[in-house]
């Protein structure tokens, strides 16, 4: 059943992963959207403010994306997002970590201007195998009401 | 790039443009977003979008693609003229991201950057933390895109 407004009151979402992430496709990212020395170059990273190879926090916010729509935002009636209030980069994402992602709604509204759907704000952190935070995103989606309103 | 002390708050810099393509869209979508709208062209056209629109990341990070590209100029700009060279430090995040049209497939998008705020790091007096809202627009003019970002900015080593 697809998920609809009435189907996110605020609170605690779920956790969503594990999603574990290569090397190979944290520098294939780098090197087609951010190829910075940090995200890009082993050995020049460890002379860096990071101490070592880590992700692009583009590529981070977008695998926490995919885990949100493989984990729920696939099978709700999003209409898209306005945008994003806040990121932000906690720790770096290193290779071959796993990523876990708790989700919670922080607030949930019918739209004033489309009332045939509401504003659901989530909030997501995604934390690494150990435990650690490594990213914090408030985002806005606009989500369909059930047929007929409530 | 440019080191913190030459940057001015109000300092505009124009970073170029990209065209997305409905592959590049799908892609893109496929491997990180994939909703209706942004993988088939008649989703899209159903969607509030009114056609295939690329994912809101995809933007961001064609916006960062073209930040990248235009600090390495800088640098190699710099480093040919034989001057010390910025390395952009990481950044600790961004607000108030705004999609504020959708981009569709055959837009082209003109990106830039105006700093808005500039200090000096207190834990770090290597580094100056600086602003900036990065903006995004479409080929008829119109706002697309937006975002405040930070950013650690490398200080002169022979500063005073």
């Amino acid at each position: 059943m697809t998920l609809t407004l009435e189907d996110f009151p605020p609170g605690r979402l779920g956790t969503f992963g594990p999603r574990h992430v290569t090397r190979e496709e944290m520098l294939a990212f780098a090197a087609e959207f951010d190829p910075q020395p940090m995200h890009l170059d082993e050995e020049a990273a460890k002379r860096l403010m990071l101490k070592g190879l880590s992700a692009s926090g583009w590529h981070l916010c977008s695998l926490m994306m995919r885990m949100m729509c493989d984990g729920f935002l696939g099978r709700t009636a999003s209409m898209g997002s306005p945008g994003v209030s806040e990121v932000r980069w906690l720790a770096p994402l290193r290779p071959g970590d796993d990523l876990l992602l708790d989700v919670e709604v922080t607030e949930a509204r019918v739209s004033k201007s489309r009332p045939e759907s509401g504003i659901v704000t989530f909030k997501g952190v995604v934390r690494n195998a150990g435990g650690e935070a490594l990213c914090e995103m408030v985002s806005p989606i606009i989500v369909r009401r059930r047929e007929g309103g409530a | 790039m440019h080191f913190f002390e030459e940057m001015e708050v109000g300092q505009r810099s124009e970073l170029g443009s990209f065209t997305f393509t409905a592959e590049g869209i799908k892609k893109f979508a496929a491997q990180f977003d994939p909703q209706r709208f942004h993988l088939d062209e008649e989703e899209g056209k159903k969607s509030l979008f009114g056609g295939l629109a690329a994912s809101g990341w995809h933007v961001g990070c064609v916006c960062m693609k073209l930040l990248v590209a235009d600090a390495q100029r800088h640098a190699k700009e710099a480093a040919a003229r034989g001057e010390e060279v910025a390395v952009l430090g990481p950044s600790p995040g961004f607000r108030e991201l705004r999609w504020i049209r959708p981009v569709l497939a055959g837009d082209t998008i003109s990106f830039a950057s105006e700093i808005e705020t500039k200090r000096t790091s207190e834990k770090r007096p290597e580094w100056g933390i600086v602003q900036a809202r990065n903006t995004g627009t479409n080929q008829r003019g119109e706002p697309v895109f937006s975002l405040l970002a930070t950013a650690f900015v490398p200080r002169r080593s022979d500063r005073p």
